[in-house]
């Protein structure tokens, strides 16, 4: 991707609602956060164990006009002041994304603004950008959350290589399966990590499964499995489960796989440099497993403060920045595309 | 006055200008596409069609459900997004009392039907005597008892909307009284309606802001209908 040289500053308007979050977001030449507003749902998706899709949608509409003047507002900014209006139009809930792209759609024909698309998975990369004003690309990014883990390659902005996905199911929601089957709730990531603290992580053994494919690629169905059936039989015998131990000994399995497969890729590739994203990027023990695996290899690592690592627009606002400077637009037929491959569009 | 209607509660999308009493420009597509390819292009040509500046639009009138979850949701935060970024007001047009003006100045009663699945309907009945009325507001129900309810009133009734041809040997079977079928240029929802009957309400002041603006679904998610069932059943064996 060729960089066009900008003269003017550009603020970019970003709208994200492709799952329970309603965000919006001003940021300043895509590294600048200058306001981030978050409506979370997740009170209202915990009566259920997940995220209800309906649900989402119409708790969407009803709060994004707010949270898109709490953004200006915070932002000391009006909608002439904007530069672009972005919003994320997959992967994610049918629903939840067209709220955002019918939104944001509107908002920029009125004030007659360019429109930037973004890929959801693209922001999450791009909340790296924030805080780091050094990273630029190439480097390795390990994409960690409730629907999705992949490994890619950021050859460029914009530009990606998958080298590893998950065969099964996504890291998150093996948290979450974990969390409800011994009863922590829901969301689990968080709830296991806070258990996990008083556990110990060799108290049991849990599988660390090979799949066939793409040495980098994850399972975590087999894992999750083999915690299930230990507090199956558990049961049986009428044995008590020490939760902080189980907890603790699941993450520690998981961050094995992430921080081995992570830090094997940023070796072969040779970048010298490894971020991570994502909602479970904010799990204490796979920051502290990549921290220390990265130091001992030399490896320079990279990881976003929590806010920018559960859905939020300013990530989104972040990875507009350098489409819109490479001349990308949407057209007024922008629609939510609910499984969008990065590097498609 | 000039107010821009938007209309996406079904398979039809339908975008309209109406200014001082005259529809200047309405654009209504009955097609597969999704009202979320459809729905801001259609605004875009009738925009450019006339000339004129959205901006110079005084309201926003939009068909506010029932409807499709997913429709009613595109619709409504297209309106929203112009009325924030415009700063005009928006005006809710129960979708069934727009569908139902399609048909001003009939005789008899006007009952608008929409399929709403699992053997019901989105409906309501209304009538044109001195003014627009509405006789019974609109609600979900199942088809054979409105039926029932029409021959009761014993008035003739003029159906409408894309509940017709799914029920139409039932009308045909149990309807005593006399009954039309609404033609093809007046039996869909039209964006002409909802902006025209949206002017009345413009007029009475009936206006919100677009922030506060959502869609009437008339209907609870599947998931909080489950979790109720559940919660009743649970409450019932508690009081045994």
């Amino acid at each position: 991707m060729k960089i066009h040289k900008i003269e003017e500053d550009v603020y970019i308007l970003a709208i994200e609602s492709s799952c329970d979050e309603t965000a919006a977001s001003v940021v300043k030449n895509g590294r600048e956060v200058l306001s981030n507003v978050i409506s979370s749902q997740i009170d209202l998706h915990t009566l259920y164990g997940g995220v209800v899709p309906e649900i989402a949608s119409r708790k969407h509409i009803e709060k994004i006009n707010q949270v898109i003047q709490a953004a200006l507002d915070e932002a000391h900014m009006t909608l002439d002041e904007i530069t672009a209006i972005a919003v994320t139009y997959g992967p994610g809930l049918v629903g939840a994304l067209l709220v955002g792209v019918a939104e944001a759609k509107a908002i920029a024909y009125a004030t007659k603004k360019p429109l930037v698309g973004v890929h959801h998975i693209e922001g999450h990369v791009s909340a790296n950008f924030i805080e780091h004003p050094d990273l630029e690309p190439p480097f390795v990014c390990l994409i960690v959350s409730g629907g999705h883990t992949h490994l890619v390659i950021v050859k460029d902005y914009g530009e990606f290589e998958i080298i590893g996905r998950t065969m099964d199911d996504a890291a998150g929601e093996a948290f979450d399966k974990v969390a409800r089957a011994v009863g922590l709730g829901y969301p689990g990531g968080p709830k296991v990590d806070k258990a996990a603290k008083e556990g110990n992580p060799h108290a049991m053994e849990f599988p660390r499964a090979k799949v066939g494919g793409s040495a980098y690629d994850f399972s975590f169905s087999g894992m999750k499995s083999a915690v299930l059936n230990y507090i199956n039989q558990a049961e049986m015998k009428g044995e008590t489960i020490n939760v902080p131990d189980l907890a603790a000994s699941f993450q520690n399995a998981v961050v094995d796989v992430l921080v081995s497969r992570a830090v094997a890729a940023v070796k072969e590739y040779g970048y010298g440099k490894l971020a991570i994203a994502g909602g479970v990027a904010s799990n204490s023990a796979l920051r502290a497993g990549m921290k220390e695996a990265c130091e001992k290899e030399g490896i320079q690592f990279y990881y976003p403060s929590p806010i920018f690592c559960t859905d939020n627009a300013a990530m989104i606002g972040a990875a507009a920045y350098y489409e819109y400077i490479n001349g990308e637009r949407a057209g007024w037929d922008l629609n939510a595309v609910p499984n969008l491959k990065l590097g498609e569009r | 006055m000039r107010i821009l209607g938007i209309e996406s509660s079904s398979l039809v999308a339908s975008v309209a200008i109406v200014e001082d009493g005259v529809t200047m420009a309405e654009y209504s597509a009955n097609f597969k596409k999704t009202h979320s390819q459809t729905l801001l292009p259609m605004i875009d040509s009738m925009v450019s069609l006339l000339g004129i500046e959205l901006s110079t639009i005084d309201a926003i009138a939009i068909s506010g459900g029932p409807g499709s979850f997913t429709g009613l949701r595109i619709g409504s935060a297209t309106a929203k997004g112009l009325g924030l970024a415009l700063n005009k007001p928006l005006i809710h047009v129960p979708t069934l009392d727009g569908t139902a003006y399609n048909l001003f100045g009939a005789s008899g009663l006007i009952c608008p039907i929409m399929d709403a699945r699992r053997n019901q309907v989105y409906t309501g009945i209304y009538r044109f005597e001195k003014d627009f009325e509405v006789v019974m507001e609109q609600d979900a129900m199942d088809m054979g008892e409105l039926i029932e309810k029409l021959n009761e009133m014993g008035e003739r009734v003029i159906f409408l909307s894309d509940g017709v041809p799914v029920h139409e040997k039932l009308i045909a079977e149990r309807m005593t009284v006399p009954y039309d079928l609404a033609p093809a240029h007046v039996n869909r929802q039209r964006a002409a309606a909802v902006a025209a009957l949206g002017a009345v309400y413009f007029a009475e002041g009936k206006i919100q802001d677009a922030a506060d603006h959502g869609p009437d679904y008339l209907r609870k998610s599947q998931a909080e209908r489950e979790r109720e069932e559940k919660e009743a059943k649970l409450a019932e064996k508690g009081g045994e």
